[in-house]
């Protein structure tokens, strides 16, 4: 049984389509375990080894990865759903109504989208407490906890800019409370503690630029849009990147030596 | 009762409900650990120190990781649907209005802070007093491990900050704010009727200051005194507090003035339940 498994195995592994796929055979050995994280562009952000206790779920809880899964899967579904909805005051909310009625699995398709955006605002905070309460942000890791900070402030943004896309009274109401805040702005905002009167009002404060008009409307619909689906996941994935680069750099997973 | 339920029950608040259940999980998980490591002397983790593959170890468990989380999505979205109400109507505010479920810490603060503290000074504050946390703690220990008693002002701080100050305070927005953001206990009905006394008064009233100018004079001693007492403790302290020296002074006033400005947030709601104090500073420019 193992000397036909291994047969099998030598079939698969030891031919011309393989090898120039994986470049690396598949016998257990270090150099193997070695070259399959150095050599595949999807795994070569590991280290070829880590510390036994980095391995350990009861001391990482995994909720780095689990937030990075979940801005994966919000991104997959998030492109199938760019397919059936269109950001304007018209459409928007009959798109959805379509899709939960008449795209096969387009309830499915939505319910992913908003429970891996809230699931990652849960990992993403759970992700900072153990970071905090393993002390994971001392030297050399400062630089990179800021950048989990802006993260963490960046993942809000994204969920909050497609929380107005429904375009129905939840959305609506809970972009309105939201943004109403920035026209309190101290100096940018019009009811903010000092801004010069009448050169700072309701038609060019800050909380017009957030919502292209002096309420929530249409162009405050496609603003979001265009930030919920390109400017800040593009932000995300810079800051991504930096993060996981910087993990690296500062000595992988933190720990006691 | 049944106002509570609906309210804990609502698709769009499954993730608070998640979050007040995990958290003391995760919680005990970490503190259970602290404690280990601190009874023992060394943490458990520096054991195991040897190096393993990270293929197959690692990534066997970020893929066992990632079907499980997945398994999880899964049957949330099949189970529950995403919420969606009638078409958006500017005309029609609802009573409550309300913001997303992780904003609603900043909604509570509104209480107890006009908008340009609540909703745009303090969330700044948090964000950059955050980023600031590597920079002001000098505590070379607790760096990589749980522990408890190697690092308590620290943990004290985060979790006073995180769990009362963020969570609790998400919880009361979401599940006991009703109309005209009043508070209403799981057990009572919403009544879009009910009636609050308007009896706040500020805190120079109290002392008996009625006219406007010393009053707003004797509003920015009571404040820029607040903020004076980290200084003033450090001055009258440094001479033989060698943490002080260490901290130095830079580090020591942003360390001071970050605390200082996050107590201020239940010492006022605790002057606002007990003495109905509306505000400390009236200023003709902003209220404190």
């Amino acid at each position: 049984m193992n000397e036909r498994r291994n047969g099998l195995k030598e079939k698969i592994t030891n031919n011309q389509i393989w090898q120039s796929m994986f470049r690396h055979g598949y016998e257990k050995t270090g150099r193997r375990y070695t070259l399959q994280v150095l050599q595949n562009v999807w795994l070569h952000l590991h280290p070829p080894r880590v510390t036994r206790h980095a391995i350990n779920f009861r001391f990482t809880w995994c909720m780095g990865g689990i937030t990075f899964l979940m801005f994966l899967v919000t991104a997959v579904t998030g492109v199938l759903l760019m397919f059936y909805y269109r950001p304007t005051a018209e459409y928007a909310f009959r798109d959805i109504q379509y899709l939960e009625f008449d795209i096969p699995f387009g309830m499915l398709l939505r319910n992913m989208h908003r429970w891996a955006a809230h699931g990652m605002v849960i990992a993403v905070m759970l992700h900072m407490f153990r970071v905090f309460l393993t002390g994971s942000y001392k030297k050399p890791r400062e630089f990179n906890w800021g950048v989990g900070v802006i993260l963490l402030l960046v993942t809000f943004f994204l969920s909050f800019t497609g929380y107005l896309l429904p375009w129905d009274q939840l959305a609506f109401w809970a972009v309105t409370v939201g943004t109403n805040m920035a026209r309190a702005t101290p100096v940018l905002g019009h009811e903010g503690p000092f801004a010069p009167q009448d050169i700072v009002t309701q038609a060019n404060d800050v909380r017009f630029a957030l919502l292209g008009g002096t309420i929530v409307g249409p162009s405050t619909l496609l603003r979001f849009y265009i930030l919920h689906c390109v400017a800040v996941p593009l932000l995300a994935s810079v800051l991504m990147a930096l993060h996981f680069w910087r993990v690296r750099k500062d000595g992988g997973i933190s720990g006691p030596l | 009762m049944e106002y509570f339920l609906l309210l804990v029950t609502k698709p769009d608040n499954v993730p608070i409900v998640a979050i007040v259940l995990l958290l003391p999980f995760f919680t005990w998980l970490a503190f259970s650990q602290g404690r280990r490591n601190d009874l023992a002397g060394t943490p458990a983790e520096a054991a195991l120190n040897d190096k393993v593959y990270c293929w197959p170890y690692l990534c066997r468990n970020e893929f066992l990781c990632a079907i499980i989380t997945m398994l999880v999505l899964g049957i949330w979205s099949i189970t529950i649907d995403a919420p969606l109400e009638e078409p958006s109507d500017p005309t029609i505010t609802p009573n409550p209005s309300k913001a997303p479920w992780y904003f609603l810490a900043l909604q509570e603060m509104l209480v107890y802070f006009d908008p340009w503290i609540a909703g745009v000074v303090l969330p700044g504050l948090i964000i950059a007093g955050l980023i600031a946390i590597p920079y002001i703690d000098i505590n070379p220990k607790g760096k990589g491990y749980y522990t408890l008693k190697e690092r308590p002002f620290a943990l004290i701080t985060f979790c006073f900050g995180f769990f009362v100050l963020w969570i609790v305070l998400m919880v009361v927005g979401t599940f006991l704010r009703g109309p005209g953001w009043n508070f209403f206990a799981p057990w009572k009905e919403w009544d879009p009727h009910k009636i609050v006394p308007l009896t706040n008064v500020n805190l120079s009233y109290l002392f008996g200051i009625r006219n406007e100018q010393p009053a707003g004079i004797f509003g920015m001693c009571v404040v820029v005194g607040y903020f004076a007492l980290g200084p003033i403790y450090y001055f009258l302290k440094r001479g033989t507090s060698k943490f002080l020296q260490e901290l130095g002074l830079v580090r020591y006033i942003v360390v001071s003035f970050l605390f200082l400005t996050m107590m201020s947030l239940p010492i006022k709601m605790i002057l606002r339940w007990t003495l109905n104090i509306k505000y400390i500073w009236v200023s003709p420019w902003f209220n404190i």
